[in-house]
This record gives structure tokens, sequence and C-alpha cells, in this order.
């Protein structure tokens, strides 16, 4: 794939392959996760081979002929052979990614975007606060932590989603809670009789896990509403604005900077994004429709 | 400085049209002066002129045979060197199955490769050449600042958090190949307000050719400079001698003349840029923005005949058969409702929003992401906005009642 640019241009060459091009990868193992999220494994179909990514990193995904959407990468970055994906049917493309199985192509531009603190976060005490899908791009930051388990202090998840079915990843959870130094507490919204764990939104299950606020990082990721809660009530709590992270979303059509679509306030959230420190995005964070 | 009679333009258009370039200038067509192919002087709008206002575009018939009388119309360069719309790729499924084509094979496995038919097609990545007669200064800070927006500069934040920056192919091809001349404004339009805006109305540097067109009794001739070593080499085969003092006077004298005219208010409009970041940052609040969102008709004129915004959609489709893809990238607006949907609505519905991010983006947010304005003062969005909403007097309204003084009313 030659581009184009000579290196006189005023414009310099990135060097890479045209970036608006997917590159075709396989579905090598499709899980149902809830009754519209399914989770896939990914190997390139080219013959070539992946290139690493860090936590909080997302990939736009193309389903040939209908279009292409921002989508985390969901797996362990130790393990980079095969990148995993986690998608909720929520519309037009979603739904045709979703429907694919085993065997069929997906297209791949990426990995784009800014990463969780890994290296900042070291020494503190972690919290990941996540919302529904929002555990998706979380789940690599923690297989992080878990990677380099001494390095952080207690980890905890606090994980809220509509109703029980629609939790994600339940065998993982599950596993997690037996784990000792983690705290892994799970909300849901709205019940059944069968669920005997806490019912209401994320906030309140913060004062369940254990964290000293002068050391803590926190995570954030899921819908606007649930971090802006979350960061009231760590602030409250004592926790540093530039101690905060929160993976925002925005429309986007490029994921490289040209598109203009995921701009809010003066980031382009495909690029100096989707990870910010809460510090950075305060002042736009409290206007409304920005 | 060198001078070339008005027979010199036609030689010109003819060299570069030898040299291989697809020579653009002014055109009169529906009653605007717009930018098409040229084939020789007789295309440029010969003794017209643009009279503008805010909302009012009209044309009108110099008392002289000026080539260039005009200032600027609704079209700017951008749409050759950032295309309104370009097929960004094709591809075609092989044999195999894929997405949302269950039917095609119950089967799955080997071969189901995005086929490259190629990266881009011809046409769109491998543009002919092209020359620009008759790019305002204006024009060409236009084009330097997008520039940074599709290459370099670009992602200067996200180069800070070790994300890449990429460049955009279509506009790099376009970009590197255009020769660009550049013809200084000797009068300013109804709108203009460049030299507020620190971007004229003198080309200074960054244009292959430079002319002044000198009407002067009955001399009619061009003062021209060179700009770059391409634009030397051209130069030569247009017969051409150097000016004389009282040419060069009459020259200089030409582009002071739209200088004084903006200055003293005659003509175009001012803008106070003095901490204008700060100042719409610190006003995202502002009563201001439900005024002009009762008037504002989110139409998207504005930013379609900017000649900075850069904003796109991109479009992918297939064939009826399912067997062959497309991408399109397409010109877009961030007035369109659309522009900002996530999944159960968008993020700025409401025409206060939409506005408040174009006017902040062009004036504030611009510098924090490309170091540079977004704005360039050439006032077509003011000209071409129905409702004749003027940036002008939105960003002096604003100023009038800064949030900081309206606190400090509050506390007096
Ligand atoms: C950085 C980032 C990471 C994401 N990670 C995940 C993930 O791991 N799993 C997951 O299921 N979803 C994720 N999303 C959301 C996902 O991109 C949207 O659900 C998807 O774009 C909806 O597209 P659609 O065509 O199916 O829906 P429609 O509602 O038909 O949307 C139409 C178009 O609007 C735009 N759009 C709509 N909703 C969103 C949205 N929420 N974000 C961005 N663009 C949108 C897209 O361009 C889409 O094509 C992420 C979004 C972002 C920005
Ligand atoms: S914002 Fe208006 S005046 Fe400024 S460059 Fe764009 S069209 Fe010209
Ligand atoms: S400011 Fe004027 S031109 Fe721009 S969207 Fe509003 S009505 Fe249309
Ligand atoms: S997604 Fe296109 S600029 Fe960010």
């Amino acid at each position: 794939m030659a581009t184009s640019a000579t290196s006189d241009s005023p414009l310099r060459e990135h060097g890479v392959a045209d970036p608006m091009m997917p590159r075709p990868f396989r579905i090598t193992r499709k899980v149902k996760e809830t009754h519209d999220t399914v989770t896939f494994d990914l190997v390139p179909a080219d013959g070539g081979t992946i290139a690493g990514f860090a936590p909080g990193q997302f990939n736009m995904l193309y389903a040939f002929g209908i279009g292409e959407v921002p989508i985390s990468i969901s797996g362990d970055p130790a393990n980079p052979e095969v990148l995993i994906h986690t998608l909720r049917a929520v519309g037009a493309v979603t739904r045709a990614l979703c429907d694919a199985r085993r065997g069929d192509i997906v297209g791949v531009r990426g990995p784009f975007g800014t990463a969780w603190p890994a290296e900042q976060a070291r020494g503190d005490d972690i919290v990941l606060i996540a919302g529904g899908i929002g555990l998706a791009p979380l789940r690599p930051a923690f297989y992080r932590f878990l990677t380099d388990r001494r390095t952080y202090g207690r980890i905890s998840l606090i994980y809220g989603a509509r109703t029980p079915a629609e939790l994600l990843y339940r065998r993982e959870l599950e596993h997690w809670r037996g784990q000792f130094g983690l705290d892994v507490e799970v909300t849901v919204d709205h019940a059944a009789a069968d669920w005997y764990g806490p019912v209401g939104v994320v906030t309140r299950l913060l004062s369940r896990v254990r964290f000293d606020p002068i050391d803590t990082t926190a995570l954030l990721c899921g819908p606007e509403v649930m971090m802006r809660f979350a960061i009231r009530d760590l602030t409250r709590l004592g926790v540093a604005d530039d101690h905060i992270f929160l993976s925002m979303e925005r429309n986007m059509k490029c994921a490289i900077g040209f598109c203009g679509h995921c701009q809010f306030g003066p980031a382009f959230v495909c690029k100096d994004g989707p990870v910010f420190s809460y510090r950075d995005v305060a002042r736009l964070l409290a206007v409304a429709e920005i | 400085m060198q001078v070339f009679d008005l027979s010199a333009l036609d030689r010109l258009v003819q060299v570069l049209g030898e040299r291989g370039y697809l020579v653009i200038g002014p055109v009169l067509r529906d009653g605007a002066i717009v930018y098409d192919e040229i084939t020789s002087s007789r295309d440029l709008p010969i003794g017209w002129t643009d009279l503008q206002e805010g909302g009012s575009y009209r044309l009108h018939k110099r008392a002289d045979q000026a080539r260039f009388g005009y200032v600027v119309g609704p079209h700017s360069w951008k749409r050759y060197l950032f295309p309104p719309e370009v097929r960004l790729w094709q591809l075609r499924r092989s044999r195999d199955g894929y997405l949302g084509s269950r039917q095609s094979s119950g089967q799955t496995g080997d071969n189901g490769q995005l086929d490259a038919i190629s990266p881009a097609t011809q046409g769109d990545l491998s543009p002919p050449r092209q020359a620009f007669i008759g790019v305002r200064s204006c024009e060409l800070h236009a084009i330097h600042i997008q520039d940074r927006v599709f290459g370099a500069g670009n992602g200067a934040r996200g180069a800070a958090r070790g994300t890449p920056n990429w460049h955009d192919p279509v506009y790099a091809r376009r970009r590197h190949d255009a020769f660009l001349v550049s013809v200084q404004c000797t009068q300013a339009g109804g709108t203009c307000f460049c030299t507020s805006m620190g971007t004229g109305p003198k080309a200074e540097s960054g244009f292959d050719l430079a002319l002044t067109e000198v009407i002067d009794g009955k001399e009619h001739y061009f003062a021209v400079e060179a700009g770059s070593d391409r634009g030397r080499e051209v130069l030569e085969e247009v017969p051409h001698r150097a000016a004389t003092d009282t040419e060069a006077e009459a020259a200089a004298r030409a582009v002071a003349r739209s200088v004084d005219q903006m200055d003293s208010g005659v003509r175009g409009r001012t803008m106070e840029t003095a901490g204008i970041k700060e100042l719409l940052y610190r006003n995202q609040e502002h009563p201001r923005w439900d005024e002009v969102a009762q008037r504002c008709l989110a139409c998207a004129n504005c930013t379609m005949v900017c000649p900075t915004c850069f904003c796109s959609n991109v479009e992918d489709k297939s064939d009826i058969t399912g067997e062959h893809a497309e991408r399109w990238r397409r010109w877009d607006s961030c007035f369109h409702r659309d522009f900002s949907y996530l999944h159960g609505g968008s993020v700025r519905p409401s025409t206060r929003a939409r506005y408040r991010q174009w006017m902040t983006h062009k004036l504030a947010s611009w510098i924090d992401q490309f170091g540079t304005s977004g704005c360039v003062g050439c006032g077509r969005c003011i000209t071409w906005c129905p409702v004749g909403i003027d940036i002008t007097e939105e960003v002096a309204a604003i100023r009038a009642s800064d949030a900081q003084h309206r606190e400090g009313e509050k506390s007096g």
C-alpha cells in the first residue's frame, strides 16, 4: 500500500500505510456475554502480526460495507497474540458486528488513543469503577494491575449493571472476588429475587471498598452521569483530581484527528483521549452540551 | 520586484499548463466569483467586483478592466486540497462470507480477506497537479492552517501523550504539488477583517508567485514577486522586466489602500483578539449564546464556506451484491445535529451549543489544538450567513459583558 507524500512535502509522512484502511482479522472465538453483548477473539487474516496495545486504547472495527465504530480493547495486554473486543449491539454497525460468527472477517484499524496510567499509579491503591459496557475498557487495566500485583496497593473493582443478566465476564468476576487483596463489588439497578448482591448506583459501593484516598488512583468508565457522581464522591473523600482518570466517549469517524467529530473542548477524544485525567477535563465536564 | 504586462498573464497560464498543472482561478458563475479551471485570462472575471455585507453578496461592474478586482467568493482553495467528497478506498470481498451476509456461506474459514482493489483509487490519490491563481493573503494563511490540521502540527497535544501524529494522504499529495500564485488585495471586502487576524492583506510568504495588479490611469500591469525556486523558474518563462521605482511604489500604495480601508472602517471590520481564547473559555455560559441561537438556522453555510473548517464524515457503503464496498469522506459540519451523535442522542442537541462549539473552536480551542487561530478573517461566514450573523459582532458582544466583569458587577 503506497502512501503518497514525498519526503519534501510540507507534511511529514507518518511512514505507515493509509491510516484509513482497515486490516482483515478473523474471528476465532465468540462468547455470548449477555443477550446483546459478545466478546470476540480476533487474529490477523492478512498474515501479519498484532501490534501491542496499552490498556485503555481502542480500535475502529469495520463491518464490511456497513460502517466502522470505535471499540475498546478488552483483552490482556500480556497476551497480545489475540485481539479481544467486547461489543454491545446498539445500532446498525454494532449489530452487524455482533451478528458475525466464528470464522468471519472483521476490519480493524488501530490501536488508537491514550492509556490508563499504569506507571503513574505505582504504589497507589487502585479503585476501578465501571458501569455497563464500561467494564470492557477497564479489563485490560485490571489484568495489568494483577500481573504486577506487588507494584500496587489494594485493588478494588466496583461494577454496576442494570440487571444481573447484564453483567459481563461473570465467571471472571467470581474468580477475582475470591482473591486475596482484591475487593470486587458488584451492584445492579434492578434485581430479581435470585439476586443477593447490592442494588443501586455504583457510587454507593465506594464505602464498602478499602483505599487510602491520599494514595489512590481511580479509573472510571461508564455513562457520563455515573462518572460525574463517582468523581464527586472520590474528590469528597480526598482523591486528587490528577489521580482520577476517566474514559470519554464521543462520536468518532476517523480516530486519527481529522474528522473533528470527537471534539471535547480542545481535546480530540480519539488521540488526546479517550483516557483523560480529571484535572485535564474538569473545566469541560462542568459545561453541559460541550 | 519585477513587472509584467496584461498579456503576460496569458503566458503564465500557458506555462503552468505546459508544466502539467491544471490551472484553477476565479471565474464568474451563477452570480458569484468561484474557483474553477481556466485556460486563459479571458476566463477571469474581468471588470467585476463583489459587494459584500452580512448576509449579502452582489456582483457589480467596475469602471476598469481589473482582472482581480473582487475580494473572495463562496469558494476557497480548500475544495481543491481537501475535496468536498473523496473516495478513500474500495474493497472487494473474497469468496468467503463476511459480516452481515450470512446467507452467502454456511461454511466459514479460509480466505475471507478484505481484498484491497487499491488503497485509494487512482483519481482520488493521484490527482492532477494543480496551480491556483488568485490566492489571497488570508487564503494562504488558511492553507497553512490546514497544513497543520492535516499533517504537521496535528496532534500537538496527542504527541505529548505519546499518540502518533498522522497525516492525511489525500491532502498531502495535493498540497505538495500545488503551485500558488497569490494576488495582493488592493481593496478590502465589506466583511474582511484580516488586519485583525494578522493574515493580510499583503501576502508576505508561502506563495510561489505573488502578483499585485496595478491600474493607474492608462497603465495596467502586474508587479511580481517570486517566493520559491519553482516560482522563479516559471517566471523565467514569462516575459517580464525589473520594476521601476515608480512601479514598485504604485504596487505598495495599492496594497496600503486595503489596509487603510479596514483600519478606517470604510470597508471591512475589526475583531479584538487579545486574550480571546481565555475570553471564550470563561464565557461558555454567556447569555449571548442564547441570543445568537435565536437567529442561527444551523444551516452550516458558515462552515462550508470557511477556508479552514476541516470536519468530515466518513461513509461506508456497499453495492447491491454486497461484494464490493467503498469508503467516502465528505465535508461535514458541527452545525448538524447528528455530528455529535452517541446512541441515545446528540451531545449538542441545541443550536446554542452548536454555534458555541463552532465559534469557540475557530477562535479558542483551535489555538490549543494547532497553535494558531482557526480564523483568518476572510469574512465568508458573515457574507454567506443567510441571516447575517457576524462573528466579529458576536465576539464584541461577549467581550462587552465578559463573565469576569459580570461577576464584578454582582459583587460590586
Ligand atoms: C473510545 C470508545 C470506546 C468504545 N468502546 C466500546 C466497547 O468496548 N464496546 C462497545 O460495545 N461499545 C464501545 N463504544 C461505543 C460504540 O462505539 C458505539 O456503541 C457504536 O459506535 C454504536 O454504533 P452503531 O452504528 O451500532 O449505533 P448507532 O446508534 O446506529 O450509531 C450511529 C453512529 O453514531 C456513532 N455512535 C453512536 N454511538 C456512539 C458511541 N457510544 N460512541 C461513539 N460513536 C457512536 C457511530 O459513528 C455510529 O456508527 C466505544 C466508544 C468509544 C468512543
Ligand atoms: S471563521 Fe469566517 S472569517 Fe474566519 S476564516 Fe472562517 S469563514 Fe473566514
Ligand atoms: S451562523 Fe449563519 S451560516 Fe452559520 S449555521 Fe448559523 S445561520 Fe448558517
Ligand atoms: S475521531 Fe475523527 S478527529 Fe477524532
